[in-house]
């Protein structure tokens, strides 16, 4: 089996009293995407710095590409790219003169450098725009260029931190359909984002962080069949009656519900008995004023993972919670690229 | 695509390390005066600043309380040089700024994560800043002109007050790039410089004879290595005349010699805490 390209083992990072990473552990094959999914403080953009040598770790280790993150951070900087949070590029350079410098500072030589940038530029359909000052370009102009400058260099990895955050949907479907591209290309990626379907639809791989820990990791049908079953989804009418719907189907279901009420819903876990369940919430509804907009039973989304595995209850027990997924993940094979769109 | 084009090895020895460093700083200097030759407004704005402290010294302050204890020398030759001084000083307060905004927008990080020197990105702020304040320093001498001062001690006079004008700026900037790299918000940054450096300018010889403070202040300002530095240019810009008088004797309280030697020693000093402290200090961020 070939070793991982991304090997993370119990890596601690401390900011003072702050516990921001509680030992965390990663692995990333060649050619695949990992999506380290949490929400917003849970570790990732830590994570992300470990990794790309931005930050010392506290304590455990990690390698990339075979070379330490802390011992080899000067080697290992020629093997990988980062985009980070912000789309750090020069608002007053143009597109090419902002792939150019880093061409650069990647020690390539002049000629060398511009040839690259406009390779880079052209494969990022940048190059119209390539002579622009970076100021004038739109919010996902400037991440295509900002990942477009951590590609500069050829890197073995590529990091990207939150690609689409703070984008608008428009640029964030470009994001996505450029880092699908990448994948098809081969390339080993390991990506953050708050958003689940993103993580669905971009990542081989996911691993769930939260409050500094990986609380479960594996594909996003895994995931999903933690839930085990189906799910019964409920939207009301009035949306302040969820929290009475929840209460009427109190042992409907092999789990607790969650009630969104901002959304009107109710998802309930119901396992492999999904009809029979479906027909006591409708009985058990019937006698109700409560009106139903929709009711329907589907395959557990990331979104009802997410919601078993960090929500409510998740607060309190995130501690104990930990320990457990983390015992399971042993060495898992080479997954083959599966996409599940839900 | 040809995978090889990029190296894929650190520097292995001492000289190429140099080499490589150099090159790094040559780049983010030239990425740095790009952006200041785009946003001319910067400069326009850094410019106005010097004219309005000329004006006002010039001609608000000069014949107020000033004059009685400069001797014999006109008010505006005392002040230019001074105003050249303050104004290095003031200058080099946009490196902080400038590497806060850096820090800001994330620039940084991507500088960190490539494998460039990690004192390029230090050198290459203050080297640009450098370029910039020279320019400055050019407009300001030009300014001086048109209130009526005048270079009276030569050519080479007038070359060792630029170059002394440019090792302060320098050295300032390296001091600001601490700052910036302390505080790293750009507000903070901009409050920060100013706080500091008022005091230090102000309590210095810059703009008024050191003679005429409270007396509790004197010895401070004495010390100050702006009142080094501010009566060295003097004396390079106007000759022996530059160099204060003691009070009560009446004979000057220093040689241009003893000056040059203490303002270099301040110059290479700071430079000798601050470029060290500041290059960790980005080595270090998180």
């Amino acid at each position: 089996m070939a070793s991982p390209i991304i090997l993370a083992e119990q890596l601690v990072k401390n900011f003072g009293k702050v516990e921001a990473l509680k030992g965390i552990d990663l692995e990333v094959y060649k050619g695949t995407v990992l999506g380290l999914l949490g929400p917003n403080g849970a570790g990732k953009t830590t994570g992300v710095r470990i990794l790309t040598t931005l930050l010392s770790p506290t304590s455990g280790r990690a390698e990339v590409d075979g070379l330490d993150v802390v011992r080899d951070a000067e080697a290992l900087r020629f093997r990988i790219g980062l985009a980070g949070q912000s789309a750090a590029v020069d608002e007053n350079l143009t597109g090419h003169e902002n792939l150019e410098m880093v061409g650069r500072l990647y020690h390539l030589r002049g000629k060398e450098a511009r040839r690259r940038a406009g390779e880079v530029l052209e494969r990022f359909g940048l190059s119209d725009a390539g002579d622009r000052p970076a100021k004038t370009y739109s919010g996902g102009m400037r991440r295509r260029l900002d990942v477009a400058a951590s590609l500069v260099g050829k890197p073995d990895v590529l990091f990207l931190d939150e690609p689409t955050t703070g984008l608008d949907p428009r640029s964030r479907l470009d994001v996505w359909e450029f880092i699908r591209e990448m994948q098809d290309e081969g390339a080993t990626l390991l990506l953050t984002t708050q958003y689940l379907e993103e993580a669905d639809q971009l990542t081989d791989r996911i691993a769930v962080i939260d409050v500094g820990s990986v609380i479960a990791e594996g594909t996003s049908d895994e995931l999903k069949d933690r839930i085990g079953g189906e799910v019964l989804e409920l939207h009301v009418v009035q949306r302040n009656d969820v929290n009475q719907v929840a209460q009427l189907l109190q042992g409907v279901g092999t789990g607790e519900a969650n009630v969104d009420v901002d959304q009107g819903s109710v998802r309930l876990p119901v396992g492999s008995d999904g009809p029979a369940a479906l027909l006591d919430s409708v009985r058990r509804l019937d006698d109700t004023k409560i009106e139903l907009a929709d009711i329907a039973l589907h395959r557990p989304t990331l979104d009802d993972v997410f919601l078993s595995l960090t929500g409510r209850v998740a607060e309190e027990a995130s501690e104990p919670a930990e320990a457990e997924p983390e015992k399971k993940r042993g060495r898992r094979g080479r997954r083959e690229k599966q996409k599940e769109h839900v | 695509m040809s995978a090889a084009a990029v190296a894929v090895s650190p520097p292995s020895n001492v000289a190429q390390r140099v080499r490589l460093a150099i090159s790094d700083g040559i780049v983010v200097a030239y990425r740095n005066l790009v952006t200041l030759w785009r946003v001319p407004t910067v400069l326009v704005f850094e410019l106005v600043q010097p004219v309005m402290f000329v004006l006002l010294f010039r001609f608000i302050y000069a014949d107020q309380f000033v004059a009685q204890n400069l001797g014999n020398i006109d008010y505006v030759l005392f002040l230019m040089p001074g105003i050249f001084v303050q104004n290095a000083i003031f200058g080099s307060t946009t490196t902080a700024i400038g590497i806060a905004d850096d820090l800001k927008k994330g620039i940084i990080d991507r500088f960190r994560s490539l494998p460039m020197a990690r004192s390029a990105v230090l050198a290459g702020r203050t080297t640009a800043d450098l370029a910039k304040n020279l320019i400055l320093v050019f407009l300001v001498i030009g300014i001086g002109y048109l209130v009526g001062f005048s270079f009276e001690n030569g050519l080479l006079g007038a070359l060792g007050v630029i170059a002394l004008v440019l090792a302060v700026s320098f050295t300032f900037s390296w001091i600001s790039a601490t700052v910036g790299l302390m505080l790293k918000e750009v507000e903070a940054v901009q409050a920060a410089v100013f706080t500091f450096i008022f005091p230090v300018v102000f309590v210095s010889s810059a703009f008024v004879p050191v003679a005429g403070m409270a007396s509790w202040l004197q010895p401070i300002a004495e010390h100050n290595p702006v009142t080094y530095w501010c009566n060295l240019a003097r004396y390079l810009s106007i000759g022996d005349a530059g160099i204060p008088p003691d009070p009560t004797t009446g004979i000057p309280i220093d040689t241009p010699e003893g000056l040059a030697v203490k303002s270099a020693l301040w110059i290479v000093g700071l430079l000798a805490v601050f470029v060290p402290l500041s290059i960790r200090l980005y080595r270090k961020l998180t």
